[in-house]
């Protein structure tokens, strides 16, 4: 690698700045597949960090390409001491899962203090990549000035002669940075400009291998590696500072960004002006859950529908899936995430990059118009939230070399892969690992109806261990009535009841397996609204509790209660009870009785960590307090896929 | 006669039928056909009291047997002979004591109580008090001034009667019955005015601006809340629907007629809401000698969720509902199971449950039982007509109701049968 490096380098100083980030994308360009494994994380981290901070990769991957890079080692701190201060400034408008990205498309977009946009941040990207491969001294300074701390970073890590200088730079644009004012992000590019330059100079001198001068090859990989040693001591102090500051930083990133509340009336009110479909409304809501988004029941969708041609920029199949949410018929954590990410690669594959814009960034955009679109059908899942991630960062990703149509084939696998991977074969190695827990003789308890759950049972009963099966069902959803059906169907002997029921047949039960919609990473359990009571009356009963859960529905959230976040299930359908004619003691009120009384269906609920026994994910079983190891190494894992 | 045969047997088909709902209903029909069972009873010249005390126990053992889950039966028939055993005995204290004073002669005395013949009066009435109650120290104090101060209240009328032999016990042996079905009335009386006496302590417990919530319906804790509500507390009720009889959503709808915020929540809610609850309150469907509790099902898990976030768990309860019973095993014992219609339509699901169709036993069993058993250490208090008490406290406020020799009634009827 080094020796091709080598061969090649041809500094073409300014492109050298702003090609850092793409650097390992563009360089092997025959072999379009070869980011995943080559690229160094560091090049990403610009994007990701914008993207969202949970996507930073951690201090750890920045000493891992140091290994490989000796010459590197002191720069990736300061390279995020650059940098940093912008990311976590972004933090607190940023929104829970791109709920904001906009359809924002002008290019010389100077709105970084704004930063509300997460997306932004691919924008940026993007474009500067662009500009620097197509105009290349001409978008200098556009794309400066949209970047100045990219700038800053790119100089990092391109140890000059005049390291201390760009040092000194660098440090003054990160500053006015911090200040997040145009006039001192003007100031900032001035300065990082002139550094650049500076630095350019300085390099076009010392290599002065010829040829190849607006080629996008990267530059700077030769210098780096010559005069690694020396910068490393020159600049050794400052390194030190900037290293335990990024810790700091880094840390401060790991945090989530905060949630929408939508009792919050700014945001809720652009959340309605944007919305597609009415807002139901807000009377009789209950108060403690008003910073929730009310349920959007059925009743619109023949509205939605007659609104199809007007929302002509979502795709059809995103549509389709949109109007599934909407009317329920699609439901279950995995099941609605595979549904999603069928659908991009359905949106994905007719797709065609407008004329004057970039794939990535459009195709971002366009993106994120879909799951604003879904989420409005409903709102989004924690595991969905985490495959949107993966697919966008991919996106974010794609080597700028790849033809339309390679870029597209190359999604289109990643989101099979993701599939693949992350929820098929993580299913199969979770029923392995549950079917050991599964002895002759017991009786296992579930609740509800979780597709890993019904999966296991099946397996064990295909391995022919003799089991009974306690479903245990709930008013409203009744999703285990469809359970029972389907291992009746299959054979298994089962008992069915009622959750109020649960004390009377814990007493026979050896085992409780439950689903999970989430994990957090402090142990609770998030997941279909009475998986907390059965878990506690199983602790009460002193029966272990075995969440099976894919690792892909980790999040780094923390949360104690059910309340502070939660979804509304649609409040009429407590007073109806299917089946049941005789209950219908709330039909026919009043106005003054329909003042007073509020119906609230929850759907979700926190299962507290010490209710459970084990965790059964695709990495093994761990106990609940290993949670944030797996989401801290599952997150790494799946920027690098 | 046959007229009270009747009515046992049309009352034991509604009890076997569970045609009669509701512990509180039940007390007093039962209280009331016992109450006709004794005005009928033919009263023997001699022991009045155990003639009585052996029908009302027929009838009883039917009545328990009939349901025997429905508890409150068998405490209106403990609490009915427990009455026709003191008002005999204060009876007897009474004459024994107008015998003393008169001073008659001593085989008259041997006639009318013809087991204790060596005894005299006071002695018998202590002895006999010490049997109806279990030793304490209200009986312990009781027991000097009430076999001193008897006398002087009813020495007039032990003179009158004195007088002549017949005419004393014709009207002693009307003036028991008399005084039983007094005591009786009493008895049904406090059955229908429990639920004022419960109301009335509401607005000690319940404060401005708290949160309280409550599974399924019970009478009781409607008008607990409707009491606090009219006492000018403003306050919020999360009711939980209480599955598969969703009676809470009926008790919704009276609490919203009456002008309570409600809250109607699934009964998977609890767990999430009760973090936000300040207090649990609930009806029983009995209480146990051990401060047990049965409950409608789905109690015991509102009271572990309680538990867990140390929110108070309060239970009214009447004083016909205090079982004098200690529980073993109550969820399978003092349980029922309810039809599978409640929770599955049988047209769907009517192929699992053929037991014709496949070999052996059927895949698919559906369990519905109706009561929960909510072990002492979840109550946090109990609210009775008397007032407020703790679980560890119940024993000794029903050993008050009930007298020790009844309390084995349950297990003759069984072996009887």
């Amino acid at each position: 690698m080094d020796a091709r490096r080598m061969s090649r380098a041809v500094p073409r100083v300014r492109q050298v700045g702003f090609f850092t980030p793409n650097t390992p994308a563009k360089q092997p360009q025959p072999q379009s597949a070869a980011p995943s494994s080559e690229s160094p994380p560091l090049s990403d981290s610009p994007a990701s960090n914008s993207l969202s901070p949970v996507m930073i990769p951690p201090p750890r991957h920045l000493s891992d390409n140091l290994g490989g890079r000796t010459a590197a080692v002191p720069v990736p701190g300061r390279e995020n001491s650059g940098e940093l201060p912008t990311v976590g400034s972004y933090n607190p408008s940023e929104s829970v899962l791109w709920l904001d990205s906009p359809p924002r498309s002008r290019i010389g977009d100077e709105e970084l203090s704004e930063g509300a946009e997460s997306s932004l941040g691919w924008y940026r990207r993007s474009d500067s990549a662009k500009f620097a491969s197509s105009l290349p001294s001409g978008g200098f300074n556009l794309s400066t000035a949209k970047h100045p701390e990219s700038v800053a970073a790119v100089e990092a890590k391109n140890p000059l002669p005049e390291q201390s200088e760009a040092q000194k730079e660098q440090a003054s644009s990160s500053k006015p940075l911090k200040a997040k004012t145009t006039k001192a992000e003007r100031r900032a590019l001035q300065e990082s400009q002139r550094a650049a330059k500076a630095a350019s100079r300085a390099e076009a001198n010392k290599s002065g291998t010829p040829g190849g001068a607006p080629s996008s090859k990267p530059m700077k990989q030769p210098p780096q590696k010559k005069d690694g040693p020396p910068v490393a001591s020159s600049i050794a102090a400052s390194e030190r500072i900037g290293v335990d500051r990024s810790v700091e930083k880094e840390r401060k990133k790991d945090l989530p960004p905060p949630r929408k509340q939508f009792d919050d009336e700014s945001r809720g009110g652009r959340a309605k002006r944007r919305s597609v479909l009415n807002q139901p409304e807000a009377r009789n809501r209950v108060e403690l859950f008003r910073h929730l988004p009310p349920h959007k029941n059925g009743t619109q969708l023949p509205y939605l529908g007659s609104k199809f041609f007007e929302l002509h920029e979502k795709h059809p199949a995103v549509y389709k899936v949109g109007l599934q949410y909407l009317a329920g018929d699609l439901s279950g954590g995995n099941a609605r995430c595979i549904a999603m990410l069928q659908a991009f690669q359905e949106a994905i594959r007719d797709y065609s990059t407008p004329p004057e814009k970039t794939l990535t960034r459009d195709l971002t955009s366009k993106i994120g118009g879909f799951v604003s679109f879904l989420i409005e059908c409903r709102p989004l899942s924690m595991s969905m939230g985490n495959a949107i991630r993966f697919l966008k960062s991919r996106i974010a990703r794609l080597p700028l070399t790849l033809s339309e149509s390679e870029a597209k084939t190359t999604l289109c696998s990643d989101i099979d892969r993701f599939i693949n991977e992350k929820i098929v074969l993580a299913d199969k190695v979770i029923l392995r690992h549950a079917a050991t827990k599964i002895r002759d003789g017991d009786v296992l308890l579930t609740y509800g109806s979780s597709c890993v759950v019904e999966m296991i049972l099946l397996y064990a009963h295909e391995l022919g261990k003799q089991f009974r099966v306690v479903v245990v069902d709930s008013h409203p959803m009744l999703e285990g009535q469809k359970l029972l059906r389907r291992l009746v169907v299959k054979g298994l002997s089962c008992t069915y009841t009622q959750l109020n029921a649960i004390s009377y047949v814990m007493h026979k039960v050896t085992r409780v397996f439950l689903g999970a919609s989430s994990i957090f990473s402090n142990g609770t359990v998030y997941s279909t609204v009475g998986t907390a009571s059965v878990a506690m009356v199983a602790h009460a009963f002193r029966v272990p509790v075995l969440v099976c859960c894919e690792a892909y529905k980790f999040h780094e959230r923390v949360q104690l209660d059910s309340i502070c976040f939660n979804e509304l299930g649609d409040p009429d359908a407590i007073s109806k009870v299917p089946g049941r004619v005789d209950v219908n003691y709330l039909d026919n009120l009043t106005d003054k009785q329909k003042e007073n009384l509020e119906l609230l269906n929850l759907k979700y609920d926190a299962t507290p960590s010490d209710y459970i026994s084990v965790i059964v994910t695709d990495y093994g079983m761990i106990p609940p307090t290993s949670v944030p190891v797996i989401v801290r190494g599952y997150r790494k894992e799946y920027l690098l896929i | 006669m046959p007229d009270t045969q009747a009515l046992v047997n049309d009352f034991l088909n509604k009890l076997k039928k569970r045609k009669i709902e509701g512990s509180q209903a039940t007390a007093k029909q039962t209280a009331e056909l016992l109450r006709s069972v004794i005005s009928q009873t033919r009263m023997p010249y001699t022991n009045q009291a155990a003639a009585l005390i052996h029908s009302v126990k027929a009838v009883g053992e039917r009545l328990i047997a009939a349901n025997p889950v429905e508890l409150a039966v068998g405490n209106v028939v403990r609490r009915v002979l427990h009455i026709v055993r003191e008002e005999d005995l204060s009876l007897t204290t009474a004459a024994m004591a107008g015998l003393n004073l008169s001073a008659e002669s001593d085989d008259e005395d041997d006639t009318d109580r013809d087991n204790h013949p060596a005894l005299s009066a006071a002695a018998i009435a202590a002895a006999s008090r010490s049997t109806l109650r279990p030793p304490s120290l209200q009986t312990l104090l009781e027991d000097v001034p009430d076999s001193a101060a008897v006398p002087h209240t009813s020495s007039s009328g032990g003179d009158s009667e004195g007088k002549s032999k017949s005419a004393d016990k014709s009207s002693r042996s009307r003036k028991l019955k008399h005084d039983v079905i007094e005591a009786v009335n009493e008895l049904i009386q406090d059955i229908s005015t429990c639920h004022e006496l419960i109301a009335e302590q509401a607005v000690e417990h319940i404060h401005q601006n708290e949160v309280i919530l409550t599974l399924g319906s019970s009478r009781t804790v409607l008008e607990f809340l409707c009491a606090a509500k009219e006492k000018k507390r403003s306050f919020r009720v999360f009711v939980a629907e209480g599955a598969p009889r969703y009676q809470g959503h009926l008790l919704a709808k009276e609490l919203v007629t009456r002008g309570l915020q409600t809250t109607l929540i699934t009964d998977s809610a609890v767990f999430a809401m009760i973090s936000r609850v300040n207090m649990v309150i609930v009806g029983a469907h009995a209480v146990m000698a051990n401060g047990g509790v049965i409950a409608p099902v789905g109690l015991n898990m509102v009271a572990l969720a309680a538990q867990k976030h140390a929110v108070p768990f309060v239970v009214l309860a009447g004083s016909h509902k205090l079982c004098p019973l200690y529980p073993h095993h109550p969820e399978v014992l003092l349980n029922e199971l309810r039809s599978p219609s409640e929770l599955l339509d049988f047209g769907e699901f009517s192929d699992c449950l053929d037991f014709g169709s496949g070999i052996g036993a059927p895949l698919l069993h559906v369990v519905n039982p109706t009561f929960d058993y909510v072990p002492p250490k979840l109550v946090s208090l109990f609210i009775t007509d008397t007032g407020g008490h703790n679980p560890s406290y119940m024993y000794r406020l029903i050993a008050d109701y009930y007298s020790a020799d009844d309390l084995v009634l349950e297990r003759r009827t069984t072996s009887g049968n």
